[in-house]
């Protein structure tokens, strides 16, 4: 199955386009990186691609169909910053098992306590908490996954750790994962393609 | 640089009034009003009808220690009455209040999840009535219901709902955006689960903030109408039937009639309003102003 997407143009309401005739594909067990100055449309692609935004232009296609609008969706994303991405009203047990029932094992290796499940996520830090929207999004049904500037906030051996996790765990579910970030070291040791969005980007030179 | 220790002497030559902060401000209203509620309703339902019971031999009696309040012109204990009447009072505007908080939860809730049909639905009927005076579709209301208790409860939760549900839509509508909310959609949530899972725990300190500022209004307003003459029977001991019999009275002089009974009704009213304003701004800072 390939994730598409053709032609892409986008901006936000009346403002300047943020992309223009974008083309890109990644197939299912494919690990891409996506780089680009700050600013330059990185994290709006991936919301693009992810559903969360329809581009104005061009389209999304998932193994030649459109994105679903219903049900579970095949593709994830994990954004920047965990602590918007959790309901602070839910004990963080509740936003791990939101999606489906992740088995111990991925929370071990994930470096997720038992004991964190009965806490509220002010009581966890920025890091601790990005591990459990790691593992929400990490479901069966997850085809592809989206990764915009996933670890940042983690110091370098943590994002080693997790990395290994993801990639494990890509492979055994055969998952295709975009890699957002402006790490160039990060990316050059994870992925097997790499996209620069600014050569990309018509709009952009 | 300005000398703290000699501004904080100045400060403190003469007398100076104890200075509380909003939390301590608060507290001592919980604590004042718990003991004027307990105290009115321990009241109403020891006193017995006895006290007011129509004695000729007592009537008209000015304010003494025996009769706090003064009696009437049937000779009825004016303190009983007033207790009794602050009692149903509150009774009637507790559960119009709350059954005017939920209408607005759920009109709310609705307007900001159910799509642009819903909300336009519901942004015009709080427009509707809005537009109107309060005080006009309640007698409208009440009086189509035929009046009495039924007429007021339903008049009061029917009038009171808009302002409250504006401020749940506008919450609602601010949480949908949440990123929270949008990965459960991706997570193939529908959207009544969102709502309910989680969006409506976020409105729970809104709910019961805004239930804490209908109640006042509420009450004034059941008692506004029963004064007119469209709300309870005059066999109840309410506050508005006693305000509205003693009006005749008033120019002879019997000023205790009124006085104390409308006195209550107001300390009652204010002290709810004060606390909901200090529980507004402690829970929710950011829209206290708005």
């Amino acid at each position: 199955m390939l994730l598409e997407a053709q032609d892409i143009g986008f901006r936000y309401s009346k403002g300047p386009w943020i992309l223009r005739g974008v083309d890109m594909h990644i197939a299912q067990g494919e690990i891409v990186g996506l780089v680009g100055p700050s600013g330059c449309g990185k994290s709006t692609f991936g919301r693009i691609l992810a559903g969360y935004e329809w581009p104005l232009e061009g389209h999304v296609t998932l193994g030649g169909e459109p994105l679903p609008t219903a049900g579970y969706q095949p593709v994830q994303l994990v954004f920047q910053h965990p602590e918007k991405a959790v309901n602070s009203r839910w004990r963080l047990g509740d936003t791990l098992k939101e999606g489906w029932v992740p088995e111990a094992s991925l929370l071990e290796a994930l470096g997720i306590e038992q004991e964190w499940f009965k806490r509220w996520p002010n009581e966890l830090s920025g890091g601790e908490l990005q591990r459990f929207c790691i593992a929400r999004a990490l479901g069966p049904k997850t085809r592809f996954l989206i990764a915009d500037e996933m670890t940042t906030m983690l110091d370098a051996i943590t994002q080693a750790q997790i990395w290994h996790v993801v990639l494990e765990i890509a492979k055994k579910q055969n998952m295709g994962i975009l890699v957002v970030s402006h790490e160039w070291n990060l990316i050059k040791r994870l992925c097997s393609r790499i996209i620069e969005l600014s050569i990309v980007n018509r709009d952009r030179e | 640089m300005i000398n703290i220790d000699a501004l904080r002497e100045k400060r403190s030559l003469g007398f100076r009034l104890p200075r509380f902060n909003r939390r301590q401000q608060t507290l001592i209203t919980i604590l004042l009003m718990i003991i004027f509620l307990s105290s009115v309703i321990v009241g109403g339902a020891l006193l017995g009808n006895e006290r007011i019971a129509t004695n000729f031999e007592t009537k008209n009696l000015s304010p003494s220690l025996k009769h706090p309040f003064g009696t009437d012109w049937l000779g009825r204990d004016m303190l009983t009455r007033t207790l009794k009447g602050i009692t149903l009072s509150m009774g009637v505007g507790m559960l119009a209040a709350t059954v005017s908080a939920f209408i607005a939860l759920i009109l709310g809730l609705l307007a900001a999840t159910m799509g642009k049909w819903a909300d336009t639905v519901v942004t015009w009927l709080v427009d509707l009535f809005l537009s109107v005076p309060h005080l006009v579709a309640l007698i409208l209301i009440a009086f189509a219901l035929g009046g009495g208790m039924k007429g007021v409860i339903i008049g009061v939760a029917f009038t009171h709902w808009p302002s409250l549900t504006r401020v749940i839509r506008a919450e609602v509508l601010q949480l949908r955006s949440a990123e929270f909310i949008q990965v459960s959609k991706k997570m193939g949530k529908s959207r009544w689960w969102i709502a309910v899972k989680h969006i409506l725990p976020h409105l729970i300190p809104q709910f019961f903030i805004g239930l804490m500022l209908l109640f006042p209004h509420a009450v004034l307003h059941e008692a506004s109408i029963t004064f007119l003459g469209f709300g309870l029977s005059p066999h109840q001991p309410a506050i508005g039937i006693i305000l509205s019999e003693s009006m005749r009275y008033l120019s002879t002089g019997m000023w205790w009639l009124a006085f104390f009974p409308g006195l209550s009704l107001l300390i009652m009213v204010r002290a709810f309003d004060i606390l909901g304003d200090h529980l507004h701004m402690l829970m929710d800072p950011h829209h206290a102003h708005n």
